[in-house]
């Protein structure tokens, strides 16, 4: 443990449940102003052109235990493939880390989900299979996975698990399609300078089934 | 010296509170023509051409850019020291539901709120000077379309304004040589134009603030500046630097290019080139000071870096510190005289507050997934739009509601923000890992948002006025406001959800939630911050906020050019932009006659 912060389970089950809940008043309770470091934000005139990296405004909080979870989970939601490195490899466990350590309401809020949710994640791996998420199989992971992965068709008792999953994918996701790489993937193909703008290519026209139609 | 101290001060013709549209177009057209101006900003100064962060990516800003409670449209939003709060300045709601709920947006900065709108500048039609006279509700405006519209025409050659003249009803053309041409359409453009007409519904040029081309340096300053020598070299010289759209980045960004209309990349240069303008950083303006004459005779206001109280003094004082702080200034300007704050005798002022209808739903359509790669950056905003289409069926009584709205509609493949796939299981069930990376390359850029921006009525329930009790860090007492919808605005709000609904499902598209047919749940509640009113202008001089005993010292025409004629503010995602108010109202004062033109060094 790098030992800035060790949050017992059962600290950890009051949060992800009132995290689930998202009380806005849980902001105010005694339990997270007694954990949360204080940090402060980057203001309301920040510099705008110098460029960021986790860290810089706010002391991350992330253990090596959370990082390697969380590089787990990073990687079975955005694996490598022929198209694009997987998550972890293009920094997103450190945008994760910079989230969940930012000193504002939703992002602590988030903290508290998320934070929780890896340590259920390692204790469904140990239950299931003896070790933890980072050490499952592909398969193991899977396993996991699918039973929280969509909060619409999760049962019952992995309810909130599901909940931190969804978010915790919406942030791979936004984390990994915002970076070069996942742009590139995805087809993003703009934030150059033209001299024109040409509008729609007749390939597209014709997929579309407006060959013909442009103005 | 244009940008000058609290000790530095010199004399002057006009005192112009605010930098922003008001204040910029006022100070541009009084210096231009030669009067001595000073403006005052309660801000600090912000050089677009250097703090702009034109190209930088998401991931180049902490936290990805997302927005906070110190950048609440995101770290690149081209406010700073802004916000629906300012630290130390508050205001006050005497509910705190949201639909008793008036939220207010202020930018502590050179260019106010300039720095932070979609661009779309639209002219109001000849309905919206004669509401009442039309279909009996709100207030008939005491000029017509046609009187103003000399005024819009040179707005839009000033700032250059994209779109296209349509002829069709209540949504004015512009005379040639005004509009600069539109941009190309996107594919989802041509889609919901194609779809939406199945259903009645216009699709059309949207007209945006934005250089297309270069502006026309060598015929609109004689346009602009007739018999005006000096006027024409400098704005010639002006228009010259600023580039047209190189299709790339988002406008709210701002624009180091000076390719987008805000105050400081198209007002202030040229005022400032005069050598008549000056101008004053960090000065909160507290109110109107009165001479012995009882008319106005300048502004005391705060000096943020000292913390003392100065006055600054001029013949004339023009209030262009937005909607609510220029109702706050006069009615915080109380004397024996005015003890009900000033140009306050028939007690109107901050009556009649209005904000822009707003409701929006997202949907996802199928005929956009899987697209080839292809640059949509475009203008950054909407190129086209939908003008408000139902003024028959409207008059006929057969909506249940009065005033109409547009469609600003998008999305496709803008550059991936923390939130364009957020959520993205309502079209996947919930996948991940390999399957998830090839969803992403089939969904992205055929999510779409429809916004609907509408007109709301003034209403008795929905003011401002000074909290007896609440004072900011400057010892300024604080507005305290009073909001309520009518049904004509949350039945619209409504049409709005079902609208956006059929031209999805016309679409091949499917609507991502449920559409909101409750109208009080679809309205966006006091966030669109298009704040508008306070200050009526009416014929009837019982219902007219005006003060017939100030005299010229503050003239009826400066105080109100800014009230009713709203001018374009908005809120929305970096590229998410709208306004239905956008309206930009040039109804300045022609040059006064003594002014020297022409000869100014």
């Amino acid at each position: 443990m790098s030992g800035s912060i060790r949050i017992d389970r059962r600290t950890t089950i009051k949060w992800m449940l009132a995290a689930t809940a998202a009380l806005p008043a849980m902001q105010s309770s005694a339990l997270s102003a007694e954990l949360l470091p204080p940090a402060k934000g980057y203001g309301t005139d920040p510099d705008l052109l110098r460029i960021y990296a986790p860290g810089d405004l706010w002391p991350l909080i992330f253990t090596d235990a959370n990082k390697r979870t969380a590089t787990a989970l990073c990687d079975a939601i955005i694996p490598a493939d022929a198209g694009s490195p997987s998550a972890s490899a293009v920094g997103v466990v450190d945008f994760l880390d910079e989230w969940i350590s930012a000193p504002y309401v939703p992002q602590q809020q988030d903290r508290m989900l998320i934070l929780a949710g890896l340590d259920w994640l390692d204790d469904e791996a140990s239950r299931r299979f003896g070790h933890e998420f980072a050490d499952c199989s592909v398969s193991e992971q899977s396993a996991i996975c699918d039973a929280i992965c969509y909060v619409p068709t999760a049962e019952p008792q992995f309810a909130e698990a599901a909940v931190f999953f969804a978010r915790f994918r919406d942030l791979t996701v936004g984390g990994f399609y915002t970076t070069p790489e996942g742009m590139r993937d995805i087809g993003y193909v703009g934030n150059v300078a033209l001299a024109q703008f040409d509008g729609p290519p007749a390939e597209v026209l014709e997929r579309v089934g407006l060959r013909g139609k442009a103005s | 010296m244009p940008f000058v101290t609290p000790g530095t001060l010199g004399e002057y013709d006009v005192i112009v509170v605010g930098s922003g549209a008001a204040g910029g177009q006022t100070a541009y057209t009084l210096a231009m023509e030669g009067a001595r101006v000073l403006m005052l900003e309660a801000g600090r100064n912000y050089v677009p051409e250097s703090e702009t962060p034109m190209f930088h990516r998401p991931g180049m800003a902490p936290l990805r850019g997302t927005s906070t409670t110190d950048k609440p449209f995101g770290f690149y939003d081209a406010t700073v020291d802004g916000g629906w709060q300012v630290p130390g300045e508050p205001y006050v709601n005497t509910a705190d539901d949201d639909a008793g709920r008036f939220d207010w947006w202020r930018a502590r900065m050179l260019g106010g709120r300039t720095n932070h709108w979609g661009r779309y500048s639209f002219r109001n039609g000849p309905y919206d000077f004669k509401p009442r006279s039309r279909d009996g509700l709100g207030f008939d405006w005491p000029i017509t379309y046609e009187e103003l519209a000399p005024y819009y025409d040179r707005v839009e050659m000033l700032i250059g304004v994209y779109g296209a003249s349509d002829g069709l009803e209540n949504t004015p053309d512009s005379p040639a040589g005004c509009l600069l041409p539109p941009p190309k359409p996107r594919v989802s453009d041509l889609l919901v134009a194609e779809r939406a007409k199945r259903l009645g519904i216009p699709v059309v040029a949207g007209h945006r603030a934005v250089l297309t081309r270069a502006l026309d340096h060598r015929a609109l300053p004689s346009k602009l500046h007739p018999g005006n020598a000096y006027a024409q070299k400098i704005l010639a010289s002006h228009m010259q630097s600023r580039a047209a759209c190189f299709w790339a980045t988002p406008c709210g960004r701002g624009c180091s290019i000076r390719a987008n209309y805000r105050s400081t990349t198209v007002h202030l240069p040229p005022a400032l080139a005069t050598g008549k303008l000056d101008i004053l950083m960090n000065a909160m303006a507290r109110e109107v000071t009165l001479g012995n004459d009882g008319r106005a005779s300048g502004i005391a206001f705060v000096d943020k870096t000292s913390g003392e109280t100065r006055e600054a003094r001029a013949r004339t004082v023009c209030l262009g510190a937005s909607a609510c702080e220029t109702v706050r200034i006069l009615l915080n300007s109380k004397s024996a005289r005015h003890p009900q704050g000033l140009a306050n005798s028939s007690g109107k002022l901050g009556r009649y507050l209005m904000d822009t209808v707003g409701s929006t739903v997202f949907g996802q359509i199928p005929l956009l997934e899987s697209l080839p790669p292809h640059n949509e950056d475009g203008a950054s905003g909407g190129h086209r739009y939908a003008p408000w289409w139902l003024y028959k069926d409207q008059l006929a009584g057969k909506l249940g509601f009065a005033r109409g709205y547009h469609i600003e509609f998008g999305g496709g493949r803008l550059m991936p923000s923390l939130t364009t796939l957020a959520g993205i299981e309502w079209v996947t069930n919930g996948s991940y890992g390999r399957k998830l990376k090839d969803d992403a390359r089939r969904f992205y850029g055929s999510f779409m948002y429809f916004d609907g921006r509408g007109e709301m009525i003034p209403n008795e329930d929905s003011f401002c006025e000074i909290d007896p009790d609440v004072k900011d860090r400057f010892g300024i007492p604080v507005l305290r406001f009073h909001w309520k919808w009518s049904d004509h605005e949350t039945r619209q709000a409504a049409h709005m959800q079902r609208t956006f609904g059929e031209v999805i499902a016309e679409m091949g598209g499917r609507v991502r939630g449920e559409l909101t047919t409750d109208g009080a749940k679809a309205i966006v509640a006091g966030r669109l911050d298009h704040s508008r009113g306070g200050r009526r202008h009416h014929g009837d001089r019982s219902r007219e906020f005006g003060d017939q005993s100030l005299g010229p010292g503050l003239g009826r025409q400066q105080s109100l050019h800014h009230g009713r004629c709203g001018v374009p503010f908005q809120c929305g995602q970096e590229s998410d932009a709208h306004d239905h108010g956008a309206r930009l109202a040039d109804r300045r004062p022609r040059a006064r006659a003594d002014a020297p033109k022409g000869i100014m060094k």
